[in-house]
């Protein structure tokens, strides 16, 4: 019942004039942005961030939470018209929903997808609403050797999970680690890996990261492709609504995508990209009419669309409760905190109910709002993915710059841009996944604090970090994740599957 | 970005070594041994605490040349990939454009030098000619710096037009 009355504050909160203003200017960029092909919930945010400090903390993280949902809905118009998905969620959603695109039923497909996303993320906000507070009370009693081992376990999930090999998913991952550590070291007050250059004393800021690696890396590997990626926009034709039969065979793909979806999410392990796969797969299994699937199956969007939307939701249960980013999109989220001085953890639940649970009850709102503003404006949505790509790269690069330039109007912090911009090319050059380096580069600092913290307590004996039951178990997950894909290997003679790189 | 259906880069392409794989186990090894060297350095500092700053970079460090070896040892054992060639020309396009607008911004400020940015990227995906987009280039970002620096009050880089408002 607290649970209640808490999301019922937050819902007084969240209905305040201003912060409507801002989930409304939140779910319209976010879409907008997120319809533009190549650009997901991660960069729209990176790029959003540097311009908002200024603003009041609840009402800009409420329009990050909108940015993030309407990301997810605009990624799925973009791949459903395009083939291109804005970020990995929405590479399956690709797969049935171009094919639908192509024989004249883009409308339904929007239609269902939107609507699936609606079901899912709003089951899944409900979901998140009463998982969040039970985390909190467990991670109450962590200690920091209990979060040095979450932090592992995040690290070597988010390694696994993202990319084509595990050794790829751990290169970024530690190439991330590195960058975390240039700056001054807060305990001793050494400067680490700055070589006398000032601006390197504060570190690196993950915004000028992420927006390096998603924007100016992407754009450096579209230009390099050239001609090879030219795109076809499938018109909207027919009806946006859809008939009986569509609702008939939306409906159970909606719950079950829902229901993969928002676990997965909200485990330590997380990422959209994984339940999303399963999704489809076990549609596949399940559809009646499985001739129909690659050919344009509803029920291949209606699935993986809910499951990407419910676990969106389901990434901020460990966020929120823990502070622990699962996926590129939260990483930033969680800049996105630490810029105000907050710090997303169980103590944000009482230190700042009102802010977490407003935004937890906004999530509701641009839920809704998505919903009664994605169809309607369907023309106005396709008629941003005609932009002609020179204009439309070279605005993105024009605003990368100015967020740069807005949260450090420094030459150095351009510098650096330019030349995570040409890391992110190289990596995704050589199918290195992007998202551990953001979280590496954003925890492991935090894990390093955690660590320090430990083995002070126990001054300098290492065994402490092994004998809380709670990091045992954290560290037995983390060896599975890792090497679960090898035992996967050893046992059935396959390559396990592996999700795909979000942004 | 790895579409689920369309299979992995040939496996069947066997031809001696991926030297691309060579490159990024070398520069992994380089980062390794920067990091590790600062480690070091740290590690002859006196820190009263049972763990200083030097142990995190050193585990780093150690991390950085395992997956140096273990990504030379898979350039070996997957051999040469065939990758799709890459096209310089436009990249060099973009990269000009950042490169100049570095360069140009502390004189001329930002609209001009991220005009000129503007008009870089457009040429690199083949829209010219550049002077009509450095012109509207740099007509849109005045416009977007009278926004952020006078409006949101973003401390944005000023030049000759710019002074004018």
């Amino acid at each position: 019942m607290e649970t209640f009355a808490a999301l019922g504050h937050g819902v007084v909160v969240a209905l305040q004039p201003m912060n409507l203003l801002f989930a409304f200017a939140g779910v319209m960029l976010g879409t907008a942005v997120g319809v533009l092909p190549g650009i997901g919930p991660a960069l729209t945010v990176a790029l959003l961030l540097p311009i908002t400090f200024k603003l009041d903390p609840a009402g800009s993280l409420i329009m990050f939470a909108g940015i993030y949902y309407g990301g997810m809905y605009g990624g799925s118009t973009a791949s459903i018209l395009l083939n291109t998905p804005g970020e990995s969620a929405s590479i399956v959603t690709a797969l049935e929903g171009n094919k639908m695109a192509r024989a004249g039923r883009g409308g339904p497909a929007l239609a269902t997808s939107a609507i699936g996303s609606f079901v899912a993320g709003t089951i899944a906000t409900i979901g998140l609403a009463l998982v969040a507070p039970t985390v909190v009370d467990v991670a109450i009693s962590f200690g920091p050797e209990d979060y040095f081992a979450l932090m592992i376990l995040a690290f070597t999930t988010v390694s696994a999970a993202f990319g084509s090999s595990v050794t790829r998913g751990l290169t970024s991952l530690f190439i991330g680690l590195a960058l975390g550590l240039v700056g001054i070291d807060l305990q001793s007050g050494q400067a680490r890996l700055s070589f006398g250059i000032p601006d390197l004393l504060d570190g690196v800021e993950v915004t000028t990261l992420a927006v390096a690696l998603f924007a100016i890396g992407e754009t450096l590997s579209v230009a390099a492709a050239g001609l090879r990626a030219e795109e076809v926009i499938e018109p909207v034709k027919g009806s946006v609504f859809m008939n009986r039969e569509d609702w008939r065979r939306s409906w159970w793909p909606w719950l079950r995508g829902t229901a993969l979806g928002f676990p997965i999410g909200a485990m330590p392990a997380g990422g959209a990209e994984i339940p999303t796969f399963l999704s489809y797969a076990l549609e596949k299994r399940l559809c009646r009419k499985p001739d129909e699937f690659g050919n344009g199956a509803i029920e291949g969007v209606a699935g993986p669309e809910a499951a990407n939307n419910a676990a969106a939701a389901g990434v901020l249960v460990p966020l929120l409760t823990l502070g622990l980013p699962t996926s590129a999109t939260a990483a930033i989220m969680l800049a996105g905190f630490q810029q105000y001085g907050l710090n997303p953890g169980p103590l944000l639940f009482t230190s700042n109910p009102d802010l977490v649970w407003g935004l937890i009850a906004s999530l509701f709102i641009a839920n809704g709002m998505l919903l009664v503003l994605n169809l309607p404006l369907v023309g106005l949505w396709v008629r941003l993915l005609a932009i002609p790509r020179p204009w439309l790269y070279g605005g993105i690069l024009v605003f990368a710059t100015l967020g740069t330039l807005g949260a450090n109007p420094s030459l150095v912090e351009l510098g650096m841009l330019l030349i995570f911009g040409l890391l992110g090319y190289v990596l995704r050059r050589y199918d290195y996944p992007i998202a551990p380096v953001v979280v590496g580069l954003i925890l492991g600092p935090l894990s390093e604090q955690q660590l320090r913290r430990a083995l002070a307590i126990s001054v300098g004996d290492p065994i402490v970090l092994f004998q809380s039951p709670i990091a045992l178990t954290l560290y037995a997950l983390s060896a599975l994740a890792l090497f679960g894909p090898l035992i996967f290997y050893l046992i059935t003679g396959h390559r396990a599957p592996v999700g795909a790189d979000e942004d | 970005m790895s579409d689920p259906n369309t299979p992995s880069p040939d496996r069947s392409a066997r031809r001696g070594a991926d030297k691309a794989g060579f490159a990024i186990a070398f520069g992994l090894a380089l980062l390794s041994l920067v990091v590790g060297w600062d480690a070091w350095r740290l590690s002859q500092i006196n820190v009263y605490s049972a763990i200083g700053p030097a142990a995190f970079p050193t585990i780093i460090a150690g991390g950085l040349a395992l997956l140096a070896v273990a990504t030379a040892v898979e350039a070996i054992r997957e051999g040469a990939l065939e990758r799709p060639r890459d096209e310089p020309v436009p990249m060099a396009w973009v990269l000009g454009g950042l490169i100049g607008q570095i360069i140009l911004l502390p004189f001329l400020g930002f609209s001009i030098a991220t005009g000129w940015l503007f008009a870089a990227t457009a040429k690199g995906f083949g829209r010219g000619p550049v002077w009509a987009h450095f012109l509207a280039g740099t007509a849109m970002c005045l416009v977007i710096y009278l926004i952020f620096a006078k409006g949101l009050q973003l401390s944005l880089p000023a030049g000759p037009i710019e002074r004018l408002f």
